[in-house]
């Protein structure tokens, strides 16, 4: 194997990994903010594919366009999923909280094995082998357009918190909620517009992956997973990391399926999960306590 | 010391006789369906068990318990596949390796600090990480599983635990009920004073000279070893494993529902929760078969609803309210 | 020689120092108060001699035994019992199991154990309230409690941190009548971090006074209450040297 093949996959991982991480920014922002642990990410996502799947061959839409109704749509998902189920366990035992969305995640998850059963779904789009060649690298089309998209999701989310009223009260939130509370801050209302933010990154990365993949129901956990790895790896709450952190999982993972074998690579993102968790628990860009 | 049983008024007394004694007669009044439901509520109240030492009365929460279930499987299959080694050996060595991979686990997580949903990731991420490895190992069979030997149905052979239901069914009442006193002597001796002491306040309980270190990697140990036994079990009963359903995050779900309902903490809660739940599933089952209808995911659809109703509306589990309606109030939690 | 021996002790958070080369002696079978002003360090001197934070620098030495570098645990095996500012039951447990696991430091027998955590419980009348979970008890309640796990340790130095802060007179004055008994019928030696004065006169065999992480008095509670420096420190100037 020559060094093109190795760059060419090296690419591919940074093209998925920007998608990954903005699953994984999801999470990420839920729990900076919210403190809770969305054990249902990856359940929710695989939610928003199979949405994805039915939207482009119901309608034949582009699954790059549903990328905005399906983010409306798990926005709103996750802004009732929080004000309404999650928030009366506020003051619970954190095993409490995580059991509570582990049992969101089962009741997706078999809801949609039953509603979908349990075969594969796909996309076709007329893209969908293009590449664009540049020197030795091809660089393939779908996986560009996905990242692209990402990216300006990505960037759309850090202009609403940094830039926006509501994104600075919602900081200020996830600075001291005490302090919130005092000066009249509506906090249940903020958690529930950040959960929804967090889930909305998850219905536009569904729509992205699509492209990049088939769907069935039992990949909701192997997806949550995924994103806890993306995020523990990058920092908990920072968001930058949960990008980083997807590009570096996504090349990882892509160059152990060149390396070892495919069905492997997950097994690389979980040793990096387990060595970050033994020697930098606060993640590679959070903040040490 | 008489928490459990002495403290109970004898109408009490004479009614955990009278299930004892229908535990003990069930596999010769029940048909081989309803027998066979029993085996998979004892089972689960067995493994159960094992989990609530670790979160129940240690207060570390592992979501990655299929783990050490499927270490016992298959190390005690491998041996007796590739050994010739009986159930009767292996499951000490089973239990052996078991718990040696909790202590690790917990000695890596403890020492480094971790804990709290970090900890609960590192078991699911433990967990998932022996499953795809086992998968690449063609000696254990890789993805398509591990075979026992299966001889014909009725030949009972105690020594290589061969034989039917029956016998999976003693063996499991045994395994519960030794679970139960084990449980309750570890609860009511230091060890268990000092585990419910780490589980309230771990700041307070080091203040008052427990080596928290040492007695939540103890607790990692024993609830490993108890799980693994469970999958030796397992193993000899479906006579197959692989390591998507020896080790996979469903099961591991599956093995914390029954403490979770029955009540954590509690030395009666994961076997009525087990109880309940095989039974309300497989009610479920029965009325779906009874109206034409297949549904791959109705159990599990059905298991996480009934979890986020119990989490929501009895956060402590059934049986602390049962116990304190039927006045036996229990005082483990 | 006195039971403990503290000296050079110091310790900052993020440059401020908290405890700035504290010496000090507490005699065997006395009553030693600490007091200071909010911020004087006297919280984080008691954790660094219980062992729940590392000193920068400086030496604590129980009973002619070092206690450099022994975590909380071992601190209380060499023989600290200590309390918590902020109380910390062991919410779900009853009264009785509480102190028991505090009486388990001394020994393994479970019944045993209970045996002595009752008589503690006695001491601190809180015995009508052995069966009841810990949650349930008052805030007093709450800080008997705490000092009764203490004892059931079976420590050679106790350190209360704030026992009487929100008791009412009646409840301070039964407090005080406990601890007296105690040091005079056991010869325990306490050394108290209190605001609460009428505690600290009644109680103090000795008072040392702590600002800015240093000390700036000690004495006979009558002759340190009349000390400028300690008026100057408490209400807002300079001490005077």
């Amino acid at each position: 194997m020559t060094w093109d093949v190795y760059a060419n996959v090296i690419i591919g991982g940074i093209l998925t990994g920007l998608v990954y991480g903005l699953m994984a920014l999801g999470l990420s922002v839920i729990f900076g903010v919210v403190r809770v642990v969305n054990f249902a990410h990856g359940e929710m996502m695989m939610v928003a594919m199979y949405l994805a799947v039915l939207g482009c061959g119901t309608w034949g839409i582009d699954p790059l366009w549903l990328m905005v109704p399906l983010a409306a749509l798990l926005f709103v998902f996750g802004y009732a999923l929080q004000s309404l189920v999650v928030h009366p366990f506020m003051t619970r035992p954190d095993h409490a909280q995580f059991m509570l969305l582990v049992a969101v995640g089962m009741i997706l998850t078999n809801g949609a094995l039953i509603v979908f059963g349990p075969d594969a779904r796909g996309v076709q789009v007329d893209y969908a082998l293009d590449s664009l060649e540049w020197g030795p690298l091809l660089i393939d089309k779908v996986r560009l357009y996905a990242a692209l998209a990402a990216l300006a999701v990505a960037a759309a989310l850090f202009a609403f918190f940094r830039l926006s009223a509501t994104g600075k009260a919602i900081r200020a939130c996830a600075d001291n909620y005490r302090g919130a509370l005092v000066v009249g801050l509506d906090v249940r209302r903020l958690f529930a517009l950040t959960f929804g933010c967090g889930t909305a990154c998850v219905g536009a990365a569904g729509a992205m992956l699509v492209l990049l993949g088939d769907v069935t129901p039992s990949l909701g956990p192997a997806y949550t997973l995924l994103a806890f790895v993306i995020v523990i790896v990058g920092g908990l709450g920072s968001m930058a990391g949960a990008l980083v952190a997807g590009v570096l999982i996504g090349v990882s993972e892509a160059l152990a399926g060149l390396i070892l074998v495919p069905s492997m690579k997950s097994m690389v993102s979980f040793g990096l999960l387990i060595l970050v968790l033994m020697f930098r628990p606060q993640g590679l860009l959070g903040r040490s306590s | 010391m008489n928490r459990l049983f002495g403290a109970l008024p004898a109408r009490a007394r004479a009614a955990l006789l009278v299930v004892f004694v229908l535990l003990l007669a069930a596999p010769w009044i029940a048909g081989p369906y309803l027998l066979s439901v029993l085996v998979l509520a004892l089972y689960y109240a067995y493994v159960g068990q094992a989990w609530n030492v670790m979160m129940g009365f240690a207060g570390q929460l592992s979501l990655g318990h299929a783990l050490y279930v499927g270490l016992g499987a298959y190390v005690s299959a491998a041996l007796y596949v590739h050994g010739g080694i009986g159930p009767w050996l292996g499951a000490p060595i089973a239990a052996a390796v078991a718990a040696l991979a909790g202590a690790a686990i917990g000695f890596l997580a403890f020492r480094f600090g971790i804990g709290g949903v970090y900890f609960a990731l590192l078991t699911i991420a433990f967990a998932e990480f022996t499953r795809i490895g086992f998968e690449h190992i063609d000696w254990l069979g890789g993805a398509g599983g591990l075979f026992l030997p299966v001889v014909e149905r009725g030949r009972l052979d105690i020594v290589d635990l061969r034989g039917g239901p029956r016998l999976f069914y003693y063996l499991l009442l045994a395994l519960a009920v030794g679970s139960l006193l084990l449980c309750r002597t570890l609860r009511t001796s230091r060890i268990g004073f000092y585990w419910l002491a780490i589980r309230e306040d771990p700041d307070a309980a080091r203040a008052l000279g427990i080596d928290l270190f040492k007695y939540r990697v103890l607790a990692a140990a024993i609830s490993a070893a108890m799980a693994s036994v469970a999958g030796v079990v397992a193993a000899f009963y479906y006579n197959s494993l692989t390591p998507a359903d020896s080790f996979g995050a469903a099961k591991s779900i599956e093995i914390i529902l029954g403490p979770l309902v029955g009540g954590l903490g509690t030395l009666i809660g994961p076997i009525l929760g087990a109880f309940v739940l095989t039974g309300l599933s497989e009610g479920l089952r029965a009325l779906l078969d009874a109206t034409g209808h297949q549904m791959p995911g109705a159990t599990q659809l059905f298991y996480g609803i009934v979890l986020l109703l119990v989490i929501k509306y009895l956060p402590n589990g059934i049986w602390p309210g049962l116990a304190r309606r039927l006045g036996l109030v229990e005082r483990e939690r | 020689m006195a039971l403990l021996e503290v000296t050079g002790l110091s310790k900052s958070f993020r440059g401020l120092k908290a405890v700035d080369r504290a010496s000090f002696s507490v005699e065997a079978g006395t009553i030693v108060a600490l007091i200071g002003p909010n911020g004087a360090g006297k919280t984080t001197c008691f954790n660094l001699i219980a062992g729940a934070l590392p000193p920068d620098a400086g030496t604590i030495v129980l009973d002619g035994r070092s206690l450099d570098g022994l975590s909380a645990d071992k601190a209380c095996h060499a023989g600290i019992g200590r309390t918590f500012q902020v109380v910390k039951p062991f919410a779900q447990l009853s009264v009785l199991d509480n102190v028991t696991v505090g009486a388990l430091r001394v020994t393994a027998d479970v019944g045993k154990a209970q045996r002595a955590a009752r008589r503690v419980l006695e001491l601190l009348h809180l015995d009508h309230k052995a069966a009841h979970p810990a949650q349930i008890l008052t805030l007093p309640e709450r800080k008997r409690l705490e000092v009764a796990r203490a004892l059931a340790t079976g420590p050679k130095l106790l350190l209360l941190d704030e026992v009487m802060a929100g008791l009412r007179p009646t409840e301070i004055d039964e407090m005080v009548g406990v601890f007296r008994t105690l040091n005079r019928e056991t010869g325990l030696t306490i050394l108290l971090v209190e605001h609460v004065m009428r505690a600290v006169m009644a109680l103090a065999h000795r008072i040392i006074v702590l600002h800015h992480g240093e000390i700036i008095a000690e004495g006979a509670p009558e002759a340190v209450v009349r000390d400028p420096a300690v008026l100057a420190c408490y209400l807002g100037g300079a001490p005077a040297a």
